[in-house]
């Protein structure tokens, strides 16, 4: 009890980094987003628990404007990074999925080398002058992301040859190298083994001293493990958010204590 | 209750009834169903093999004749005084005796050789040159002004049979089928036959089939496909050079960027709508647009190239979106994550992986648009005869010229049987370039399938 209080102060010291304000979001007809409201922190894990279709994913990809790209899908409210409107009118998408980098359910490393995988940010963001500080950035992202040891020797090699831990912890390493401030993680353990899992887990509590990571994930335990804050969201609505330890031990609203003691979901 | 005294007698009791190792009747039929149905699938498989089969042994045993063809060598004296009286090998002065100068030489050395093998025979000299093919004097003609420093001496000159003798070699032309024959008498069979023993004429492979132009109706053993294949494949760069960019882009457009709206939706379905639009649709379109209203050249390769390339877009549109859809969105989205733009998600990443998916459908339609023969017709590709080969690309694109599948249609139009094999030959010629497209296809399909 005593670690909990403290990272409770520890939590409310810190910045927040996005604010959603009345987020409504429709696919067509449906409603998928109800009118959520939402405080996530700088250097702190948040997960987004709820049952399949809750609408966490959605609203994930709120976050970096990936929703953009479904013709359908309209967003009303506003979310603001660092206190700016992300959809005014005069944000570009490209420019703040620089600023937001996203992690996906499945594994999906471009079909080029390990090198080319990381290095692809960078070189497109402009962020290397010359070959050597590219080769800095890929190394440092590399490292970051716990995976630098094991290719280190085979950068040329295809990263799609790897396994599925390693192409995912790959993939953050590829998130990471263009010096994101938040880094969202559409279940990025939802196609791995316990093994792997285990490690993408570790690197997220690594990842936490440097970016506001938001992580989706369909495992109750893991967003115990791995977050200071959880939101859970049910049919759309944001049924309850707070620090972990409290969601998952004193729960407010009964919805979720049914679905994290197994009830419903 | 049932179920336990069952239990009880020892017999275990089965929902499905009787033993597994016997097949129920419901099994039974289901099992003979599906027998029936292998059968038909190999019968069907099986008939279209024999079909096949029939196709390619036809095509082989009727068109393999074309790349053979008789020729008669002879001495021949290249008289001065005939073909330059003036001795002065001016060029000029050459290129004024025309062919019916060079008859007497060619009459002259089919005497000789019949006199020096010793045959009898009452036939006259102009019908001992009849053997010859009428095309004869022409080739000595062209060879005396390629090469003037040989006039006033003898040497020995192939000349090409006619197409009678040609056909009595191959066993087209009989003796009893010649009965009412004008163009050969039995007695010039004679000397045929004679020349062949001496082998002074021979059966060789034609390289000028392949290489060569098409002749007239008179001379079908001079006739070749080359002139026309150079045609199909100027109209080929055209296709190639057109459809392929507008196409692609296309395709990217609508499939990447278009908005989804009625208007889209319209196009995507209208485009569907001209791949089974008739190409002779096409045909008629290219002679409205490119030569009433424009006033582009009739018979030209650049006319051809630009209506083969609308019938073309649509294929190749069509697959290159069926590549496009075919890469996962996870790509799209790993590279839109990391905060790449539209174009370049698409050009870094999605077209890369679509591109062997892109050439298949190319080489597909390309492959397409050469062996289509219909919108030729109205644009006046048919029935031309190209008697040179284009001196250059922009001559190749705009003089008028045939091409393949027009040439073979062209002569199995004509009358004389000779032409008739030519036209199976040519559509081997044909077949060769469509096979080796499309297994060129089927390699880079396989090579670079499925790289993620």
């Amino acid at each position: 009890m005593n670690d909990m209080t403290l990272m409770d102060k520890t939590v409310d010291t810190q910045n927040i980094k996005i604010a959603a304000r009345d987020v409504n979001v429709h696919y067509g007809d449906s409603h998928a987003i109800k009118d959520v409201n939402v405080e996530i922190e700088d250097k702190t894990v948040t997960a987004f628990i709820g049952p399949s279709g809750c609408g966490k994913s959605t609203f994930l990809r709120c976050l970096n404007r990936m929703n953009d790209t479904i013709g359908i899908c309209r967003v009303k409210g506003d979310i603001l990074l660092d206190g700016e409107d992300i959809y005014d009118r005069r944000v570009d998408p490209v420019q703040l999925r620089a600023k937001v980098g996203m992690v996906f359910q499945k594994p999906n490393p471009f079909p080029k080398s390990i090198y080319d995988n990381v290095a692809y940010g960078p070189r497109i963001h402009g962020l290397a002058r010359n070959k050597a500080e590219l080769d800095e950035i890929v190394e440092k992202s590399l490292r970051r992301a716990a995976i630098w040891d094991e290719v280190k020797d085979r950068l040329d090699a295809p990263g799609t040859g790897l396994s599925g831990g390693q192409q995912q912890r790959l993939c953050i390493a590829r998130a990471v190298a263009t010096e994101p401030e938040v880094l969202l993680m559409d279940e990025p353990c939802s196609a791995l083994d316990p093994i792997a899992t285990a490690q993408v887990e570790e690197l997220i509590d690594e990842l936490r001293s440097r970016y506001s990571v938001v992580i989706v994930t369909h495992s109750m335990q893991q967003a115990a493990r791995v977050s200071q804050k959880t939101a859970f969201f049910h049919l759309g609505n944001l049924v309850e958010f707070g620090p972990t330890g409290q969601i998952f031990t004193n729960p407010e609203d009964s919805r979720t204590e049914s679905y994290i003691t197994g009830r419903i979901g | 209750m049932t179920d336990l005294s069952q239990n009880t007698s020892g017999t275990v009791p089965r929902k499905h009834g009787g033993s597994l190792l016997e097949q129920s009747p419901h099994t039974k039929k289901r099992n003979a169903a599906e027998t029936r149905f292998k059968a038909y699938g190999i019968a069907a498989i099986a008939a279209g093999l024999l079909m096949l089969a029939v196709l390619v042994t036809t095509i082989v045993g009727k068109g393999t004749g074309a790349f053979q063809q008789t020729f008669v060598t002879l001495q021949v004296d290249l008289l001065e005084q005939k073909l330059d009286k003036k001795g002065n090998r001016d060029l000029a002065d050459i290129k004024k005796v025309t062919t019916f100068g060079y008859a007497p030489i060619i009459k002259g050395a089919m005497t000789s050789v019949v006199e020096e093998l010793g045959i009898e025979t009452g036939l006259k000299a102009k019908q001992l040159a009849a053997i010859l093919s009428k095309d004869a004097a022409a080739q000595l003609r062209e060879y005396v002004i390629a090469n003037p420093d040989q006039i006033g001496q003898t040497v020995e000159f192939r000349f090409l049979a006619s197409s009678r003798v040609d056909g009595y070699l191959k066993g087209r032309v009989t003796r009893a089928s010649i009965e009412r024959d004008k163009n050969i008498s039995p007695e010039q069979l004679d000397i045929v036959d004679a020349l062949a023993v001496a082998g002074a004429l021979e059966k060789t492979f034609n390289l000028d089939f392949i290489l060569g132009a098409d002749a007239s109706d008179a001379r079908p053993e001079a006739a070749g496909i080359g002139v026309a294949m150079l045609g199909s494949l100027s109209m080929m760069l055209v296709v190639l050079a057109l459809a392929l960019p507008i196409g692609v882009a296309a395709s990217i457009y609508l499939e990447e960027f278009a908005p989804q709206n009625w208007l889209t939706y319209m196009i995507e379905v209208n485009i569907s709508n001209l791949a089974a639009v008739p190409s002779i649709v096409f045909g008629i379109l290219g002679l409205a647009v490119f030569i009433n209203y424009m006033h582009l050249p009739t018979s030209a390769p650049l006319v051809g190239g630009l209506v083969l390339t609308l019938m073309t877009l649509p294929t190749i549109i069509i697959s290159t979106r069926a590549a496009l859809k075919a890469v996962p969105p996870s790509i799209r989205d790993a590279a839109l994550g990391v905060g790449a733009s539209k174009m370049q998600a698409v050009f870094h990443h999605v077209l890369p992986l679509a591109a062997p998916g892109i050439l298949t459908g190319t080489i597909i339609g390309l492959a397409q648009a050469l062996g289509e023969t219909a919108p030729l017709l109205l644009i006046g590709m048919v029935g031309f005869i190209a008697s040179n080969a284009p001196e250059s690309l922009a001559d190749g694109l705009l003089a008028p010229n045939s091409a393949m599948p027009a040439q073979i249609y062209e002569w199995a139009k004509r009358a004389d049987p000779a032409f008739y094999e030519r036209a199976w030959g040519g559509i081997i010629i044909l077949l060769i370039f469509l096979v080796t497209m499309n297994t060129l296809a089927v390699i880079l399909r396989r090579r670079f399938e499925r790289r993620w």
